[in-house]
Order: C-alpha cells, then structure tokens, then sequence
C-alpha cells in the first residue's frame, strides 16, 4: 500500500501525560517534543491525566509504553493499583516509566525506585533526568522483547 | 418561484412552502403520515396547502422531503474503549441524524450479537483503534458480526491499518459494506465527516427503498433523515453564508413525543481562564437526543426521571394525580390539550424535559482540589455564551408557554457547574419550518437563511 509507506513506520507507540491532580506541563512537552523527534508515534495527553486515561489511550492506540510525568510529589498515590488495571485492560505487556519530581522532598534515592519498581512500574527516573536517558531505555527494552519473543 | 418542502413524520406529513423572491414561508399544512404508501399523505398535505395558494407546475423550482418516518435512521454504533472511539462512533451517528439504538464497545459476544439483531438496525457503524492503533478488536468484530447472520449494511471507520480487511470479512459473509475514515484517527482526535457522508449515502442508497420511501422519490426527493435537516437549519443560522453573517453560536432544543433533541453550534472552549479542558474534542454542531424525554410516548419517564414535586415546580401549583396525567399522554399520543390546564401541564413536561436534556447536553465544571488550591476542569462544552436559543417543536409552534419552556434551558446560578446559555436571545419556530428551511439550505443557503431568520423570530 503506497499510502501506508508514506508515514515511515514508527519505533514503537508512547502515550504521555502528567499524572493525577498534576498541572506542570513544561516538562510533558518537552518529553512528548523528544519521543517524537526520535522517531515514537506519540499520543500525549496533556496534564490533569487519570489512570483510566491513560489505560484507555493505551488500549485504542495499541501503545507500548506510558511515559507518565508527576512534579507535585503525589506521583505514588497517583500511580497505586496502575499495574493491575493495565492487566485487567489487557495491556499485558505495556512499558511504565515514570519521571518528573515524583517524591515529596528529599527522600533516598534507591528506597523510592524500590516502590516503585515494587509497584510494578518498569523504570522511575530521578528529577532533572533529560528525557533522551528514558528513550535510550525504551529503545533496549522494546529491542530486548523483539529478540526475546523472536 | 415556490420550494415544496416535505417532513414525512412518524405521524404526520408536515409541509412548508417557501416563496423565493419574497424569501418567507408561503403556506404550511400537514396530513397523517401514510406508511403503506407514502405518496398518499403527501398528496394530501398537498391538497391542503391548495387551500391557502396555487401549486403551479412551472412556479415549484424545488421538491424536497426529510424523513423520520418508519423508525427514522436506527443505527447501532461499535467502538472499543466507550469513551474514545465507543463515544466518536456514537456523535457520528448522533450528528447524521440517526436515532441511536444501541452504543456496543470492546469486543462483540454472541450475545451482543444477539441483542444488536433483535434492535434491528438499519445501518451498523463499526469502529474501533486509532490508525495504526489497535487492530485486534474491530477484526474480532467484523468476524463476530460476519458469523451472526445479521444483515445489515455496515459502515466501516476505524484503525485504517486493517480497514481493508474488516471490509473484506464483512463482505465475503455477503453484507454490503462502506469503508470510510476513521472517526478517531489519534487518540483525542474526532473525525466524524467521512463516516457521516457515509450514513448518508446508506441512507440514500438503501434505507429509503428499504422503508418504501422511494415511492416518494418521483414527486419528492427524500435527501435526509429530519434530525440532519434540523441540524443543518441550526449551522446556518448560526454560522451564515458569506455576504450574510449569522447569529452565532447556538442552541436549539426540539422537544418531541418520544424525545427532546438539542443541538449546539460552536466550538464550546472555555470561556474562564484557567480552566483545564478534558475529554473528547467536541464537534462543532453537536446532536444530542434524549431517549427518555418526551412529552408524549416518554411522559411517564419525564415524570421518573424529574420527580412529582420537580413537575409541580415547573407548573406552579399541585397537580396531585401526575401518574394519571403521564399515563393518558402516553396512551393518546396524538392528544392536543383541551383546556388551560391541560396545556399548562404539557408546557411543565417540556420545561423539565428541556432543564434535563440541556443539562446532558452542556460542559460541566468540576473542581480538582490539589495542594495549590481549587482547578477547574472543562468536560463538554462551555455554552454559557450562546448569543442565541431556539425552541422547536409542537409545544412551541401551539402553545403560549414558549418563553416558559425555553427558560428551562437557561444558566442556573444554583447550579453554576452546568455550562448553559447566560443570555442568549430566544427565538421561536412558531411555525415549526426548522426542519423544512434546513432542506432548502441544500439548495439556496442564503434564502434558507434569510428564511429563518425572519420566520424564527425573537421571543
Ligand atoms: C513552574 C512551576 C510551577 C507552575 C507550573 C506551571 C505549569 N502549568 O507548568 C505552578 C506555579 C502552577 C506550580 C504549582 C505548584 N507547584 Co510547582 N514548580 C514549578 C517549577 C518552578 C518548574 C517546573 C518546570 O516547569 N520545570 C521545567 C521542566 C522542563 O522540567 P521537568 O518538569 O522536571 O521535566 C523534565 C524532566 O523532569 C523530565 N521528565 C519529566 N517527566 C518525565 C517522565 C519520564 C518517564 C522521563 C524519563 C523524564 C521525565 O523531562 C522533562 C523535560 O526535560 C518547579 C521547580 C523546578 N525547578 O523544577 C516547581 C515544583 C515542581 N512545584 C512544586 C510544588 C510543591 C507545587 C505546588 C504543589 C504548590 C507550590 N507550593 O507551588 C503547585 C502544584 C500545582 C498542581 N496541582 O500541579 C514542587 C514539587 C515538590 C516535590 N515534588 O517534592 C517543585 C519541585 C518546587 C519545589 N522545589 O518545591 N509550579
């Protein structure tokens, strides 16, 4: 189909947003402007994003990753039971990562990425992570499950 | 030169002539709608409006109908998540004037199959995936619908990626299928247009031969379903023609027997800044049909839904036997009040009816409370500054009560979260043409403009 060939294939299908009662967009474009330029289908959902909209979005474009931002400290209340309704949607294998400021003040490091990551969130990233640092990730995880369902 | 414009109801054939040169309506009447033979109830509207003026062959330029006879336009809508390509498949329909008979999302059991034959649909919209998006659940729908046996012409606009193959599924099970754009081509992205040609093609193609009114076809052209041409009638008024400016944006409501339709056009933004806008993006003339509004067949569901006491509200004084009244509306649905009461009663059904649907029908504001104080989040459409409301509809074209009833839609600072009309300026369709002079709008928009305005004139 001549048609299909003219929109190169993209790497893979992200959607973004700023989770929960969040409003700081600055950083949800600037991370929705890098996806793209690398050459990811991008579905950004702006702030102000529940969990049931970022399922939904995921579903209907058939993405492969969430790219979720929270700047206002809440991100783990924010993002508590995202994992299972994902399975419930059928979305078993979606990437999350998760970015921004996602803990209240200063808190260590490594016991906030073991809560998430216990939350079956896939990759959390300290503040001030330059977006280029998850895409480089998203790349060798959706390059890794290429080979390992190969 | 004279248009002879049609709008073959459920019950009755209304007709409207509209005068060219003098740009007003000439004469209207209206006979019982004859469903075994369509032409019978026009010719008899006809011989009516001979009554007041002469129908020259070489005066009528224009013969047209709209219908909503026979069912009006059934449609079933498919999506897969309900709140994306579930609710842009359900506007689409809505905006081409179907009555929507059953909204189905994710993926079809044997039993939906089941539930969508027993609906009988005339046209069954099929959607599901962004482009490039989810594939899996329209192929299992095509499949689930190939295998059921229903037979009905389907229109295709979903995940373009497999719009070719969801066709050929469709049409190797023998049905007769329209494959069309995606209604939602990016998540958040609402493209209702082609699939709205689509319908309308359906619907010229099959469903008035499959309805028999295509016996009306030599005399009158029956070009769409009467909701499109209500519609039609409202984006012009509001929107204009060139050389001829409109009104602006605006709502109409079109409270009927069975249901209260309200139409809006504009684009609906938020109007106070600061507000987060969420949810689908609205079309810009948005339908909104109200199953069980109405003040007739759906009296007795006004009464369920509003309550004695809101009912007795609307009226001003106690009415105590409301189930009575409700249940002999809707028994005799043809009944036309037969004392000041009596139509202060009907003039209160439509008022709630109105106060209910509109509320469906306008943006909401809700407040998030976040560390940084109160934000307000926009779902729907902000149409606290409509510059204009129209009411159509039998109540309005017969009763006294038309500015009673209009109210019901107006911005309720009780209630400021619902996003209505502040001060529009209200109009009438006194003589219920609306759906007549949109028609003309296909030929002559800037008569049928020039029409409205001075037949829909401000209360
Ligand atoms: C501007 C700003 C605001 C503006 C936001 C305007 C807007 N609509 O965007 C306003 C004034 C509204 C605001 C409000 C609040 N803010 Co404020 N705000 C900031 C500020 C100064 C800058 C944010 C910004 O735009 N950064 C620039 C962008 C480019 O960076 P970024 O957002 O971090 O995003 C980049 C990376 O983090 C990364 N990234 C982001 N997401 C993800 C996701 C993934 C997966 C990956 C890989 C990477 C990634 O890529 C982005 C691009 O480079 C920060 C402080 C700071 N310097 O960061 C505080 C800050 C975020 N705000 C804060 C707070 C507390 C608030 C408020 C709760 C109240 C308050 N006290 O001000 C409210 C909350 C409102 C709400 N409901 O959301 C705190 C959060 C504290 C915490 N997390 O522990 C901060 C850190 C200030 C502070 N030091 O106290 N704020």
């Amino acid at each position: 189909m001549a048609e299909e060939n003219r929109e190169s294939t993209p790497k893979g299908r992200v959607v973004t947003g700023v989770i929960g009662a969040d409003v700081h967009v600055v950083g949800n474009r600037l991370l929705a402007m890098a996806l793209e330029r690398a050459g990811f289908k991008v579905v950004n959902l702006g702030v102000l994003v529940s969990q049931e909209e970022f399922i939904n979005a995921a579903v209907e474009s058939n993405a492969d990753a969430l790219f979720i931002s929270s700047l206002y400290g809440h991100a783990e209340l924010d993002c508590q039971g995202l994992r299972e309704k994902c399975i419930e949607a059928g979305l078993d294998d979606i990437l999350i990562y998760v970015g921004g400021n996602v803990a209240l003040g200063k808190q260590d490091w490594a016991e906030v990425e073991k809560r998430f990551l216990a939350m079956g969130i896939d990759r959390v990233f300290p503040p001030r992570t330059p977006p280029k640092v998850g895409i480089e990730l998203l790349e060798k995880d959706l390059a890794a499950r290429k080979r390992s369902k190969a | 030169m004279l248009a002879v414009l049609a709008d073959i109801g459920s019950t009755f054939t209304k007709m409207t002539v509209v005068d060219l040169e003098r740009e007003e309506v000439a004469a209207t009447a209206q006979a019982p709608t004859t469903i075994a033979d369509i032409n019978l109830g026009l010719q008899e509207a006809t011989s009516r409006i001979e009554e007041h003026i002469p129908l020259p062959a070489d005066r009528i330029a224009y013969r047209m109908a709209c219908s909503s006879a026979a069912g009006g336009l059934r449609m079933v809508t498919v999506g897969l998540i309900p709140d994306l390509t579930g609710e842009a498949a359900k506007r689409a329909a809505l905006g081409a004037g179907a009555k929507v008979v059953g909204v189905f999302a994710h993926h079809l059991t044997r039993k939906d199959m089941a539930a969508i034959a027993a609906l009988k649909p005339d046209i069954l919209l099929l959607t599901g995936g962004t482009d490039g998006g989810n594939e899996r659940a329209i192929l299992h729908n095509a499949a689930a619908i190939a295998q059921s046996g229903v037979r009905v012409p389907v229109v295709v606009a979903g995940n373009r990626a497999v719009a070719d193959q969801v066709g050929d599924i469709l049409h190797s099970a023998g049905l007769e299928v329209w494959v069309t754009e995606n209604v939602m081509p990016e998540v958040g992205e609402l493209n209702v247009g082609p699939a709205q040609a689509a319908i309308r093609e359906v619907f010229l193609k099959r469903i008035i031969v499959a309805k028999g009114l295509d016996k009306a076809q030599e005399t009158f052209g029956v070009v769409m379903p009467t909701p499109s041409a209500v519609l039609r009638a409202a984006e012009l008024l509001s929107v204009g023609v060139a050389g001829e400016p409109g009104l602006g944006d605006l709502v109409v409501v079109d409270v009927g027997g069975a249901t209260t339709d309200v139409h809006s056009i504009g684009d609906g933004r938020p109007t106070k800044p600061g507000v987060v806008w969420k949810g689908l993006p609205e079309p810009f003339a948005k339908r909104t049909v109200e199953g069980d509004l109405g003040i007739r067949y759906n009296a007795p569901t006004i009464l369920e839904v509003a309550g004695r006491e809101r009912l007795c509200r609307a009226l001003g004084y106690d009415e105590p036997d409301w189930d009575a009244v409700v249940h002999k509306l809707c028994a005799q649905v043809d009944y036309i009040p037969e004392d000041e009461r009596a139509a202060q009663r009907d003039v209160a059904l439509a008022r709630t009816a109105v106060e209910i649907a509109v509320d469906r029908h306008v943006g909401t504001l809700t407040g998030v409370y976040t560390p940084f104080g109160e934000m307000l989040i926009q779902r729907g459409k902000d149409l606290t500054g409509a510059r204009c409301l129209v009411g159509t509809g039998g109540i309005f074209a017969h009763s006294g009560g038309a500015r009673k009833v209009l109210e019901g839609a107006l911005f309720d600072p009780q209630h400021p979260a619902s996003l209505r009309p502040m001060n529009p300026e209200m109009r009438v369709d006194r003589k219920y043409i609306m759906a007549a002079v949109g028609l003309l709008g296909e030929k002559e928009p800037a008569i049928a403009l020039r029409v409205l305005k001075k037949e829909l004139p401000p209360l």
